[in-house]
């Protein structure tokens, strides 16, 4: 067990270790004659107008907040689907609730209009 | 024929064991092997799939494709490599360098995570994790985190409305896409993914999870941005999307990274729907990668076929249809393994 994620660190450095191979390849065979022009932020040849990083949608947002009930979900989900056959009816019946807890979630996030894209 | 790699590998660790190392280490050392073999692995599929996408779009759109280097275009992957590796590495001023350098490294990361626990045929993946598929789940989420870095680092606002994009399509398809498993684990009772692989020895679980399997097959397109759902890359509105600003070899890691994720997904499928290695005659690890690239052309087949999706249309699908089709797939999965089971035990089965 500790073994297996020993290797797995081997392997995540290892992982790290390859882009940097490539882009340092690249950054020796490329030639290298920066410019101000050359630059400067790419937006279809015009010049930018006013800062990038605004306020954004609050669509987005709401949507991350679904995402977050759903995904804590997952993480309960998981392991009862691995045991699902060995726990019997009650821990089935439990799931069903626990799940129709969460759609009433979905359903009243659908109906305040979270999930509208406006 | 069937246990070529495993012999290969078997050789290559007697070898390392031969300097009298200890076990632990030949087992580190084994994994580092492996990670090479896999990493060349994915490199030249990679780069295959490259010229096989542009191939399969030049028919499907009645036009030819690259077929001027070599016999039917196959060097043209070569000159690609090329030309990638020999263009200026430019960094914009605006920038925010390091969040902009960073993405770039990392990208490909998560994506070679995922391959580690892949079981290539019959006792050929680098290490057998027991938490395998939720393994996987775990790693390539943070593709999501990835690719928002480099829409917000390259402070250009196409990249930044492609990774606002990227990040609400992706979170979004997650759910359904992870949901799309549970029916899998339910029946086989085990995250293992040789255990899984190894359950579907008579039937497939295509077969028995039929709409789990359309579920991933969807919602993973949307997970590795590609077909209908490429909204963050989109270059008729967005240039490129998140990776607009990125060039030469920071730009090899995000396309590599976008081709090395499609076929990502392909082997995930096999291995956890299409019944992994099994199959008749031929060896194990051959039926696998016949495996995989079918549904590597169905994927590219549906991207040359449908038109991009709006974004709204995207998230009506995900949030309404998707997730409770999932939910009510898991239901009827649970109902439906009870009811055999108390079939059985009542002995009319």
């Amino acid at each position: 067990m500790l073994q297996q994620y020993s290797g797995l660190g081997i392997y995540l450095i290892a992982a790290i270790i390859f882009p940097f191979i490539i882009v340092f390849v690249a950054l020796i065979l490329g030639p290298k004659r920066p410019n101000p022009e050359k630059l400067t932020t790419y937006e279809c040849g015009l010049d930018t107008q006013g800062p990038t990083w605004v306020q954004f949608k609050i669509n987005y947002f709401l949507y991350a907040l679904v995402f977050v009930v759903f995904d804590v979900e997952t993480v309960f989900l998981y392991p009862w689907a691995v045991k699902f056959q060995a726990l019997g009816l009650f821990a089935f019946i439990e799931m069903i609730i626990f799940i129709a807890i969460l759609v009433i979630g979905l359903w009243y996030a659908w109906k305040e209009g979270a999930l509208e894209w406006m | 024929m069937d246990n070529i790699f495993i012999n290969i590998a078997g050789w290559i660790r007697d070898f390392i064991a031969g300097f009298g190392l200890s076990e632990g280490l030949v087992y580190l050392a084994m994994v580092l092997v492996k990670f090479v073999a896999v990493l060349v692995f994915v490199l030249l599929n990679v780069v295959f799939l490259v010229y096989m996408e542009r191939r399969v779009a030049g028919f499907f759109q009645e036009r030819l494709g690259p077929n001027r280097v070599g016999p039917q275009g196959i060097f043209q992957l070569v000159m690609d490599i090329l030309k990638l590796l020999s263009k200026e590495d430019i960094v914009p001023a605006g920038a925010d360098k390091l969040v902009y350098k960073t993405a770039a490294y990392v990208i490909f990361v998560p994506t070679m995570l995922v391959y580690m626990v892949i079981p290539f045929g019959k006792g050929m993946n680098v290490i057998d994790l027991n938490m395998g598929l939720f393994y996987i789940l775990a790693v390539s989420s943070l593709t999501t985190l990835i690719i928002f870095m480099a829409g917000w680092g390259s402070r250009n606002k196409y990249s930044l409305i492609g990774g606002m994009r990227a990040v609400a399509q992706m979170v979004s398809y997650e759910i359904p896409f992870v949901f799309s498993f549970l029916g899998v684990i339910m029946l086989t009772g085990s995250l293992k993914l040789s255990t899984i692989v190894e359950a579907q020895q008579d039937v497939w679980f295509i077969v028995l999870q039929p709409i789990a399997f359309i579920i991933f097959l969807i919602a993973g397109n949307a997970e590795i941005n590609r077909g209908p759902f490429d909204l963050p890359e989109g270059e008729q509105e967005l240039v490129a999307g998140y990776h607009t600003e990125y060039t030469a070899g920071r730009f090899a890691m995000f396309y590599m990274a976008e081709y090395a994720n499609l076929l990502a997904m392909a082997a995930i499928g096999t291995t956890v729907f299409l019944g992994g290695w099994h199959g008749p005659w031929l060896p194990g690890w051959l039926w696998f990668f016949i495996k995989m690239y079918i549904l590597v052309f169905g994927q590219m087949w549906v991207r040359w076929t449908f038109p991009r999706i709006r974004i709204d249309h995207m998230m009506h699908f995900n949030w309404k249809v998707l997730l409770p089709i999932s939910l009510a797939n898991i239901l009827v999965t649970g109902i439906g393994i009870k009811a055999y089971e108390m079939l059985r035990t009542m002995g009319w089965w």
